[in-house]
């Protein structure tokens, strides 16, 4: 499978394989992204010279790469990726408490000018977006910016939506989505958990 | 990391760099912006308590205080309540009571920053106090060092001078200790304390033996009345034992970096053609200073400890 | 004068005997004592000594009335079973004259709970630069027997000398606050590894042992009585032992305090725990103590340092040095000394009673507990142990380095020529 991550699944068995009873598992993840970055060809009608793919760290920032990589694959254009860390703009710092900071890295010409499409893995209240936006606005113009996540969940508290929604989860407020990627958990794989239950590791939680 | 910044020991090893990453982080984020401002800590208050003059510190934690966007209140010992008399605490309890979230505290008695955080449910950060510690200078003269030579592990830093006297060297020789530096002191022994057995580092009294085995020197203030007390018979005896001029520096390896916290005394403890080497990284101490007082401020006040 | 029989009590520790009080004296030592119309007081359990005797007390009056007064600093010694207190002549005026010095004897006999004894100045104002009227002092209603500068040292040897030579006259004696001042200059704690991490200037022991050193020589020389302050180095204990076995006319006091802090307390920079001469290092509390034990130390004596709230509440370079120690004294010895093994209470008495008063020649306290003897005595409960809270203190003042220490002993009782001071633990006046 050409959009298949390269890690090896076998040396990151501790973390554990897709369990069954995933939403999607990792097949289902390669076919969503391929679909998004048959969209994304779709609406840059202007061009994709002057995309760039924006992810927000931890994991929207290799969601980007593989979107990138599966645009190119499709169009035979090279995709600029960047990340932005957006820790410092948020407005939730006194009630999560601080974290380690991720790198903010941007094409060498920077954004000015540019088509800039943020990517996240979940979208939630649209406060990390929000962030994200507010980054954007320091580190440059750009032409427009549009908003790509794997999983929307509903239970916005902005007005924000996103451009290119790879699927669309109902859920209620006090569910958690958990997306693994190969990338960070060694695994592709998102489910819906209830409140109860622990938190398997470290896995990208709905913010 | 602990809810206060009063010593270098406050830090273990996994603090220590984390400070120093997201100071890098930060610098990394602010590089070639034309907004250098962050919001994160819009909404906090920040006061600088200085009962000392030191317009250097005072500035750079304004600065990083104002690039992440906290009112920033400077209150200074001249000209204020505390010429008329008021004690520290009174002080401490009255700034609190305005809501300040952090205080930034100079101080000339050791461990004032101590006791104010006995008063304080704020954080408190220790801008020098005494002649006990001045922990982000360590911070930042570590950060300097890493972005220079890549590493602290195994680093060999002499510092050299007033080690008796010298907050710098306290913190330094802890934070360095921490982060797997290897510390030689050089000073007379008359400036080098009673007690200094229990530091970990070496100790020496001859500063060229020590020259050609280091990665980096730091260069300590040397006060000129420290001579009125006898420490040493006079400045220019002092100079040829223990200051660092060209001569000296030629002996360093191809990579060793010349360092000094400031304010210089040109000609008693280093050379003006050293100070201005490309060796030299005193310029660039001043502005890591921000980055790295940025990165403190915003994992004390950031938010709840997680 | 009414009459007290005591049921019971452990005199210095041992079997439990009756002690009848009446007029002011032990009228009689014995089993199964009765007497008719004398209060009785049971006292199964409890140790009886002698009126303990403080060479080294700072009751602040006059001068400094917000710290300490007369009557709160004897009600405090009181109920730490002391029966005569010296307080010292670093008050507002100094205590170099005897109008001073009979102002204060007349404070205390006025409060009526101990014995004040006044310390007079060695030289006009503790400046160091000439002699006072030692003795006028000597002669006065006071009877000045005690002399010393405290917190300041007779640095000078030659006004030294002269002050250990003049003396000998009335029997009096030099009590030497042993600081080289050369050597301490700016100084907050004991030099060593912690105020090297500190950042404290340093107080280092040799500034202590070299004016031991030089005084002992100098009392030898010129056939005087030598008193050493509060000493604290295990290398005063030292030459003191040297001293003594030399035949030099020797005596030493240790605080309670020194016994048992160290260095250690400085560390969170609370300035309660600042005081001079300095905490000093886990050996030397051992020297201390055992130089206590075998007697080259004679006398335990509190340095009682009564300071207002903000002059601790402060940046600890700006601290007044001292701390209290009235209250706790006796329970510091019985931890330090008894519970160790190190002093039996026959030693405490003659630690805290018998060579402290010998020292100052004070007449009527310091005496056997028998029969014709004045009747100074306190009664402690062993067995007790509580929390030490200083808001509860009878001092005016509330800078215990011993807040929240659990301390074993508790004074029940103390007699002042046969008028109890403290019954129950509380003080009657």
């Amino acid at each position: 499978m050409a959009g298949s991550p390269p890690a090896a699944s076998s040396s990151r068995e501790a973390r554990g394989p897709a369990a069954p009873g995933a939403l999607l598992t990792a097949p289902d993840v390669a076919r969503v992204v391929d679909r998004m970055a048959h969209q994304l060809i779709e609406k840059a009608a202007n061009g994709l010279a002057d995309l760039v793919l924006v992810g927000i760290p931890t994991r929207g920032a290799p969601l980007a790469r593989r979107l990138a990589a599966r645009v190119t694959a499709f169009s035979g254009t090279p995709i600029d990726v960047g990340t932005v860390d957006i820790t410092l703009y948020r407005d939730d710092l006194r009630l999560r408490g601080v974290r380690a900071l991720e790198d903010t890295v941007l094409p060498a010409g920077g954004i000015d000018g540019r088509l800039v499409v943020l990517v996240d893995d979940v979208l939630f209240s649209g406060r990390s977006v929000r962030a994200a936006l507010d980054a954007l606005r320091d580190l440059g113009r750009p032409r427009a910016v549009q908003l790509a996540v794997l999983v929307d969940r509903g239970h916005r508290e902005l007005p924000i939506r996103a451009d290119y929604v790879g699927k669309n989860v109902p859920t209620s407020r006090g569910q958690s989505v958990r997306v693994r990627l190969a990338e960070t958990d060694g695994v592709d794989e998102v489910r819906v958990t209830e409140p109860e239950e622990p938190a398997a590791g470290t896995t990208g939680e709905a913010r | 990391m602990k809810r206060h910044l009063l010593e270098a020991g406050d830090l273990d090893r996994v603090d220590a760099t984390l400070v120093l990453d997201t100071a890098a982080q930060i610098e990394a984020a602010l590089t070639g912006r034309e907004v250098k401002k962050l919001p994160t800590l819009r909404g906090r208050t920040v006061v600088n308590l200085f009962y000392e003059d030191s317009t250097r510190t005072r500035i750079s934690f304004e600065l990083a205080a104002k690039r992440l966007s906290a009112d920033v209140i400077n209150f200074s010992a001249k000209g204020s309540s505390v010429s008329k008399g008021e004690s520290l605490k009174d002080t401490a309890l009255t700034l609190e009571a305005m809501g300040s979230d952090a205080i930034v505290i100079r101080h000339g008695a050791s461990g004032a920053p101590h006791q104010l955080a006995s008063w304080v449910r704020g954080s408190v950060v220790n801008a020098g106090d005494g002649t006990h510690e001045h922990p982000t200078q360590a911070l930042l003269d570590a950060y300097t060092i890493r972005r220079r030579l890549g590493r602290l592990e195994g680093v060999r830093v002499a510092i050299v001078g007033d080690v008796l006297h010298s907050r710098v060297a306290r913190s330094n020789v802890v934070l360095l200790h921490t982060l797997g530096a290897e510390v030689t002191l050089i000073a007379p022994p008359t400036l080098l304390p009673v007690g200094i057995g229990s530091w970990p580092a070496e100790v020496s009294y001859d500063l060229d033996a020590v020259l050609p085995k280091v990665d980096v020197v730091m260069m300590l203030r040397v006060q000129a009345e420290r001579m009125t007390a006898s420490f040493f018979p006079s400045a220019r005896e002092y100079s040829r034992r223990y200051g660092l001029d060209a001569r000296r520096m030629a002996v360093l390896g191809d990579e060793a970096i010349v360092m000094h916290p400031g304010p210089m005394n040109r000609g008693m403890e280093i050379a003006a053609d050293v100070a201005d080497s490309v060796r030299s990284t005193i310029v660039e101490q001043v502005g890591n200073g921000v980055s790295v007082r940025m990165a403190v401020l915003y994992l004390l006040l950031g938010g709840a400890p997680s | 004068m009414s009459s007290y029989l005591i049921k019971g009590a452990r005199v210095l520790g041992g079997d439990p005997a009756d002690l009848l009080l009446r007029d002011g004296r032990i009228a009689a030592i014995g089993e199964s004592l009765s007497a008719t119309g004398a209060e009785v007081l049971d006292a199964t359990g409890l140790i009886a000594l002698p009126g303990l005797v403080d060479l080294h007390t700072h009751l602040r009056e006059p001068g400094r009335e917000d710290a300490e007064t007369v009557e709160t600093g004897s009600r405090a010694a009181a109920l730490g079973g002391f029966t005569a207190v010296h307080a010292m002549a670093n008050t507002d005026p100094v205590a170099d004259t005897a109008g001073v010095v009979e102002q204060v004897w007349r404070l205390g006999q006025e409060a009526g709970l101990v014995d004040v004894v006044p310390v007079g100045a060695v030289t006009v104002g503790l400046r160091g630069e000439r002699l006072a009227e030692l003795g006028a002092m000597a002669d006065s209603a006071a009877r000045v027997r005690v002399f010393s500068d405290d917190g300041i040292c007779v640095s000078d040897p030659a006004l030294m000398r002269r002050a250990l030579e003049y003396v000998k006259a009335f029997d009096g004696v030099v009590a030497q606050h042993a600081e080289e001042p050369r050597l301490t200059v700016g100084a907050q704690m004991h030099e060593g590894d912690r105020s090297a991490k500190l950042g404290l200037t340093g107080w280092p022991a040799a500034a202590e042992e070299a004016i031991i050193a030089r005084d002992v020589l100098l009392a030898q020389h010129v056939g005087a009585r030598l008193h050493v302050c509060h000493v604290s180095t295990a290398g005063s204990v030292e030459i003191l032992r040297w001293a003594k076995a030399r035949g030099v006319d020797v005596t030493a006091e240790v605080t309670p305090h020194h016994l048992l802090l160290t260095d250690a307390c400085a560390e969170g920079y609370d300035p309660v725990f600042k005081v001079n001469p300095p905490l000093r290092t886990d050996g030397d509390v051992t020297a201390l103590r055992h130089g206590l034990a075998d007697g080259t130390i004679d006398a335990v004596a509190t340095d009682h340092a009564p300071h207002a709230v903000e002059d601790k509440e402060c940046e600890w370079a700006q601290a007044r040095p001292g701390m209290l120690g009235l209250e706790q004294a006796l329970a510091i010895v019985q931890d330090t000394m008894v519970e160790t093994g190190l002093l039996d209470w026959a030693g405490v008495a003659d630690r805290m009673s018998v060579r402290p008063a010998a020292i100052a020649r004070l007449a009527g306290h310091g005496r056997p507990l028998a029969p014709g003897e004045p009747a100074n005595l306190v009664l402690l409960d062993p067995a007790a142990r509580s929390v030490v809270d200083p808001a509860a203190l009878a001092s005016r003042s509330r800078n215990s380095p011993y807040a929240g220490r659990e301390l074993p002993g508790r004074v029940v009782a103390t007699f002042l020529r046969g008028v109890p001071t403290v019954l129950d633990g509380k003080a009657q006046r």
